[in-house]
């Protein structure tokens, strides 16, 4: 598998992808730069990796939306590659406006570290496939802004069409209906807020994470 | 001889230097200082940058070992962990500042101490903090609590560098000057660490980073007096702390260290510009002239004097090397940043500042540093407090109130409510941290089965009973949650928090405290690689606990094997290892439960506490054990019920024999481990052939934490009072 991890300034979750991908999948991972204006070829994943863009400075994401390298995610996504925003990569592909909603201050209006529970609400996805049968998996959240916010409407047609991926057990930043992750209608680009990439071997209390890069790279 | 003029003492004297002082600046120069010149010895003179109450007794701790690469006197200490690695670190205080404007003041103080890491060219990897706020009933301290723990949480979050580790005390002798301590760990190659000192004249100064403001003007100054109750009117001597801009320094730095073109290196902390470019000058014995119309300002119309004061966060200053200025340029650029060369490096041994075509600063470098005072001062010896016989301590009544009361006191309580602001998990190597369930931090060196085992350590009630054994037991403690997870305590930074050094009985903690620390550190093989010395913690004359930290640092030859006290399970045997004599004196039994704040701290015996160390890890690193906890505040008590929370197992605890159950169970006698093993014959044997003392002291199972027929407490119970003191307090309505 050929994968990407894009590198904003403030990006502090770049070498945590590349490891994880790398470690759970065996993938061949480039680090592209922000202001770089066309991606490797072949790419079977890029990935939006979590930190603070721009020091989250104006809202979280909406300066990294139009990093000159967003053009080109934006076609590979249009294309059908597979890509995977995560926590700040989820709010960047909100503010991009390759998935709907957006993520707002933490209900509790504090930063939350910790480990979260979560329901696999769709194991057909490019994302979840090879999480087999489980419908549960163990991660962990860090995030000041990670509370998803959508509209009924938009909220509605998510679930009902399956595009509600993670669920939280235990909402621990106030998101509507408990959300965790979305794609989109064609399935192949992913937010989520918890963390894969800091979940992706036993020893950081779980390897569950590993499953979400093993489920793109066995859609490949 | 040129004599002052009372013009040139006033200002000296309003900048924060004392007559003599002063004197002897005229005397050296064979003149008056001008504006700008005064500024500069009074910032490199300042308590905060010359230790001058300080120098001489720090010179008591050991600093060098086997694994020092290098020790005090750069920007942070480093040590070797083999295959070419080394842990570079140091803990600074902020507490000044997060006083005055708590959110700025302690994300400053994190931004501070990792530039002093990746300055020696060190990937950060871990930062700690600890915290001691007034008592929660002050009206200042939940404001206080609230602005430190987001402003920790908001700046080193952002950076991404997980916070693992920490310690929070609360106490009215902190309500009118807390402390913020903050620690950081980062990791290098040891034969690639950077030096601040420049290596030849005539080698470009450039600057890099955020641009010059007139924010944290004298801020070192500040950081060196005492409050009183117009400190409120300081707040502009705060500086702000952009993470965004120290993430983008991190990654320049790194990378312009990477490309060869670095001779040396300093960041700007406190005392700003002038300490960084004299610091580099002086320890290369070269000189340095610069022309402050090429710094990047922030302001219209900066003065000289401002801007060689100015503390504005996220600079750094690097002398590169010959021809090698466009690296630099393609590196900033690339990452944003402002730079500028903004002089050379001379052969003159003089700092020379020019400012709009003239010469507003030129002194000879060598009376700022190696003139700096270099006081003795007059100190009386601590009245120590008499040692109390348990069979005079009242036992408690109601055993369940008393249990709970400990346990949801404010220095046992959960510190949940802090530690889930703080990014734990980044940079995805944290094995152990304040949420696990063990003694110390734990995060792999990367790529590799190494661990780095951190801990933070003081009991300043001990401290203030008896300075000599109350600083022996900071380092002892760390040394032992160090080892209570399974690694080699290796070396520790220091930060030393104390009163007016003036005042002979503040000058006398002091002196006894480091004397006690520097004994265990040489009994322990522990040294002191860094540290800082934080004095002035006074408000209207009230001197705070004194509070001598060590933050400290372990390895662990392979992060599987350690232990933890979060997995133990029904049917363990609870072995108690050192010896139990029942300490009560200046308990948090005694505190908490009969409100009394005396008697002698428990001694700290540092050949048992060795001895008995050595056999844990031993134990832990050949996998006979892995569930462990250091016995500390709150004694076995604490130690127990800590670990069947953890471990969401019942405990039961047999004090039948003890001829105090009291003394027995809330003592904090010193140098003690809990040990949970499915198979306690084995240890015993083991304990015993290793000449350390061990107890049979109960089991886990059940439900509940029981001690026949003293207590029995639900489990749930005892999780409800543990965990909701903090919430509880800070998130009740104002």
């Amino acid at each position: 598998m050929r994968a990407a991890v894009v590198v904003f300034p403030g990006s502090n979750c770049d070498r945590d992808c590349k490891v994880a991908l790398e470690r759970s999948t065996g993938a061949d991972v480039t680090m592209v730069w922000h202001q770089d204006t066309a991606l490797p070829a072949g790419l079977d994943l890029i990935v939006l990796p979590g930190g603070f863009s721009y020091g989250d400075y104006l809202r979280c994401g909406a300066m990294a939306a139009l990093s000159p390298v967003m053009t080109e995610v934006k076609a590979a996504a249009e294309r059908g590659v597979a890509v995977a925003g995560i926590c700040n990569g989820f709010q960047i592909l909100c503010e991009v406006g390759l998935l709907p909603g957006a993520l707002l201050r933490n209900a509790a209006l504090r930063y939350v570290c910790k480990p979260v529970d979560l329901d696999i609400v769709n194991t057909q996805t490019r994302f979840t496939a090879a999480f087999g049968g489980r419908r549960e998996a163990t991660m962990t959240v860090g995030n000041g802004e990670g509370n998803f916010f959508a509209d009924e409407a938009t909220l509605d047609r998510l679930e009902g069409e399956g595009q509600v991926v993670f669920r939280y057990k235990h909402n621990p930043n106030g998101s509507s209906r408990a959300i965790a992750g979305i794609v989109n209608p064609a399935g192949n680009v992913l937010g989520l807020m918890p963390h894969p990439d800091r979940a992706f071997e036993p020893a950081l209390g779980s390897a569950d994470g590993a499953l979400v890069f093993q489920s793109v790279m066995a859609s490949v | 001889m040129t004599q002052s003029s009372s013009a040139g003492l006033d200002a000296a004297l309003a900048s924060g230097l004392a007559a003599d002082e002063y004197a002897l600046i005229v005397k050296r120069l064979n003149r008056e200082p001008n504006a700008v010149e005064l500024g500069v010895f009074s910032v490199m003179w300042s308590e905060h940058c010359s230790y001058k109450s300080s120098r001489r007794h720090l010179a008591k701790f050991p600093t060098s070992g086997p694994r020092v690469i290098q020790g005090p006197g750069e920007n942070a200490g480093v040590v070797d962990i083999g295959d070419g690695q080394a842990v570079v670190f140091k803990m600074e205080s902020h507490n000044h500042p997060s006083f005055i404007e708590p959110y700025q003041g302690a994300a400053t103080g994190v931004g501070g101490i990792m530039r002093d890491v990746f300055t020696m060219g060190a990937r950060p990897v871990a930062l700690l903090n600890a915290l001691r706020f007034g008592d929660p009933s002050h009206p200042g301290t939940r404001r206080l609590v609230a602005g430190v723990v987001a402003g920790i949480g908001g700046y080193g979050n952002c950076v991404g560098v997980p916070t693992v580790a920490g310690e929070t005390n609360f106490h009215r002798g902190y309500d009118g000057n807390i402390l913020v301590n903050a620690m950081c760990v980062g990791l290098a190659d040891s034969d690639k660490i950077f030096y601040s000192a420049a290596p030849a004249a005539g080698l470009p100064v450039v600057y890099f980073g955020s641009k010059t403001g007139r924010d944290g003007i004298h801020g070192a100054t500040m950081a060196s007096a005492e409050f009183d109750t117009d400190s409120e009117a300081k707040r502009p001597t705060v500086q702000v702390g952009d993470p965004f801009a120290e993430k983008l320094l991190i990654e320049a730095t790194l990378e312009l260290m990477a490309s060869g073109a670095v001779a040396a290196i300093q960041d700007m902390g406190a005392a700003g510009l002038t300490s960084s470019c004299v610091e580099m000058a002086g320890k290369g014995a070269v000189g340095v002239e610069l022309d402050l119309d090429a710094v990047p300002q922030r302001e219209e119309n900066m003065t000289a004097y401002e801007m060689m004061l100015s503390e504005s966060q996220e600079r750094m200053l690097a002398i590169l090397k010959p021809g090698r200025e466009a690296d630099g340029q393609r590196i900033f650029q690339k990452w944003g940043l402002d730079a500028a060369t903004i002089g050379r490096t001379t052969d003159t041994g003089r700092i020379v500042l020019r400012h709009h075509g003239e010469i507003v600063c030129d002194l000879p470098l060598a009376p700022l540093t190696e003139d700096a005072p270099n006081y003795d001062r007059p100190w009386t010896e601590p009245v120590r407090q008499p040692h109390l016989d348990p069979a005079h301590i009242p036992a408690p009544t109601d055993w369940e109130a008393a249990v709970l009361t400990v346990m949801s006191c404010p220095d046992v309580a959960s510190k949940r409510w802090i530690w889930e602001q703080y990014d734990r998990h980044v940079m995805a190597d944290t094995v152990e941290d304040s949420a696990t369930g063990a003694d110390a931090g734990v995060v792999r060196v990367h790529g590799s089965a190494k661990g780095l085992a951190v801990t933070s350590d003081c009991t300043p009630r001990y401290v203030s009973a008896d300075p000599y054994e109350g600083g022996k037991q900071a380092v002892a403690e760390a040394w032992r949650n160090l080892t209570a997870v399974g690694a080699l305590p290796i070396a520790i930074t220091d930060n030393l928090n104390f009163g007016n050094p003036e005042r002979p009985e503040i000058m006398g903690q002091i002196v006894k405290a480091i004397e006690g620390m520097a004994e265990a550190c040489r009994a322990l093989d522990f040294p002191v690689v860094s540290g800082n010395v934080s004095l002035y913690n006074e408000t209207n004359g009230a001197a705070i606990p004194p509070t001598p930290t060590v933050g400290a640092v372990g390895l662990l030859a392979d992060y599987d094997r350690r232990a933890g006290f979060g997995t133990a399970k029904t049917g363990d045997t609870l072995l108690l290892l050192g010896v139990s004599r029942g300490e009560l004196g200046s308990s948090l039994y005694l505190r908490e439960c009969l409100g009394r704040e005396d008697g002698a701290p428990p001694p700290v015996d540092l050949t048992a506490e060795r001895r008995n160390g050595d056999l844990v890890r031993n134990l832990i690193s050949e996998g006979a054990i892995q569930v462990v906890h250091d016995l500390s505040d709150g004694g076995l008590i604490a130690a127990a019920a800590e670990l069947a929370l953890a471990s969401d197992v019942g405990v039961t605890l047999d004090a039948t024999s003890a001829a105090h159950a009291h003394a027995f169970l809330f003592g904090e006698d010193q140098g003690r481990y809990l040990i949970a093993t499915a198979a306690p014959d084995a240890i015993i044997d083991r304990a015993q052939a290793f000449g350390v003392p061990v107890a049979t002291v109960g089991h886990a199972g059940g439900e509940a934490f029981v001690s026949g027929p003293l207590f029995s407490i639900p489990l749930a119970r005892l999780r409800d009072a543990h965990e909701g003191w903090m919430p509880g307090y800070m998130d009740r309505p104002a």
